[in-house]
């Protein structure tokens, strides 16, 4: 069966659960950015959780359905409608054949994951269902969807309508958004008052932000320790000598706007991070509009594993309700 | 009376660019598709269009951050 895209939304790809084992050789995680979201959305329709869905972004898409399906919208509150209907997000639905799904205005949060049972069937690219548009690689031919796209969908097993996650389950980023980091390799580079002012400053997330990377201002710049740049680096007291930039690493060139690395993050560059936001935080990031007021959160290695550990209790918990 | 709500969370501008004028004053006449204005987010910037015909009063400012749904003009 196929689903075809009469208006593609903003930007609006095709995800999975990510792409990883090709980070080292430039190939970024990709995948849902918000995983808890995508997983939820599969389960609710019936498919395994890393079936592949699409992520639409600040606005959605409107898809016509030629055979009946199972469909469940997570993650944003971007309420789903069938024929201009309104549907209930995070809960099953059912849009028969030649009904047309599309979207209300964005009432929370900023990606929406729309799964279809039987999961969008486009080519597995190195593992995986994902766009990274940057690269042309995996999901739709490579690229966000555009009106007239013809989306295959697999087969799906029919389930009931009407499966829903519990509204405790579904988490958020609170206002301000907490996003618990843990101070990395080159924290020293920051003077101790300017990494207290990093921790301290509110934050707002800036019209740059993106799944390559998620941009903030409005914080005071940062102080660096004075040091004669090595060999290799650059001359901006920033600048290192290139380095892996993990995902979630916190870079801030110039020492003025940190960027949060996501899930189509480079791999490298010669940047210094002053840590990483703890993987538990990174779906959260996924829901943070631009404006959205934010604070880093100094965590120790102990207390990101079990925030870890609780985020997976969390998300087994809204596997066992359905 | 219609209100035009922005598609999107972003940046408004009223102006296609700094040194240009604006797309739109309040009191001008306006028809359906004409663009009012732009919504700047992730590095892009989308044209806002009316979408009935009238005359227009903006409701947002030039540079305003806006939210989706937000109500940008007023087209009466």
């Amino acid at each position: 069966m196929a689903v075809n895209v009469i208006k593609p939304g903003l930007s609006t790809t095709v995800q999975d659960l990510g792409r990883p084992g090709y980070y080292h050789i430039g190939i970024p995680l990709s995948g849902a950015m918000d995983r808890l979201a995508a997983k939820a959305a599969n389960w609710l329709v019936g498919n395994k959780e890393g079936a592949a869905v699409l992520e639409a972004v600040f606005m959605g898409p409107e898809l016509k359905f030629t055979e009946e399906a199972t469909v469940a919208v997570t993650g944003a509150e971007l309420p789903p409608k069938v024929d201009g209907e309104v549907r209930d997000t995070w809960t099953s639905f059912k849009v028969k054949k030649g009904q047309t799904l599309s979207f209300d205005f964005l009432k929370k949060g900023a990606r929406a994951y729309i799964a279809i049972s039987g999961g969008i069937d486009v080519p597995v690219v190195l593992g995986s269902r994902s766009t990274y548009a940057l690269g042309a690689l995996g999901g739709f031919t490579g690229r966000k969807l555009e009106a007239g796209d013809k989306l295959p969908v697999g087969k799906g097993r029919a389930v009931k309508e009407g499966r829903s996650v519990p509204e405790k389950l579904r988490r958020g980023p609170g206002q301000p958004a907490e996003l618990r980091m843990i101070p990395g390799l080159y924290w020293h580079r920051i003077t101790e008052a300017a990494g207290k002012q990093f921790l301290a400053d509110t934050w707002k997330v800036a019209n740059e932000a993106d799944r390559i990377g998620y941009r903030f201002k409005g914080g005071k710049p940062l102080e660096f320790v004075a040091r004669e740049q090595p060999f290799g680096a650059g001359s901006d007291p920033s600048n290192i000598v290139d380095a892996c930039y993990p995902y979630g690493s916190i870079q801030i060139p110039s020492g003025t706007e940190p960027i949060v690395l996501h899930r189509d993050a480079v791999s490298g560059g010669g940047y210094f991070m002053v840590g990483a936001v703890i993987s538990a935080d990174m779906d959260l990031i996924g829901q943070m509009q631009p404006n959205t007021p934010a604070r880093f959160v100094e965590v120790t290695m102990a207390q990101a594993l079990k925030a870890r550990k609780d985020r997976a209790k969390l998300i087994e918990k809204i596997k066992a309700g359905l | 009376m219609a209100q035009l709500l922005s598609p999107l969370p972003g940046t408004f501008y009223r102006k296609p660019s700094p040194d240009k004028p604006s797309y739109k004053e309040d009191g001008d006449s306006v028809a359906k598709g004409d663009v009012i204005g732009l919504i700047e987010v992730m590095k892009s910037f989308n044209e806002v269009k009316a979408e009935s015909d009238g005359k227009i009063t903006f409701m947002a400012e030039n540079e305003e951050p806006v939210m989706a749904g937000q109500p940008l003009a007023e087209i009466v």
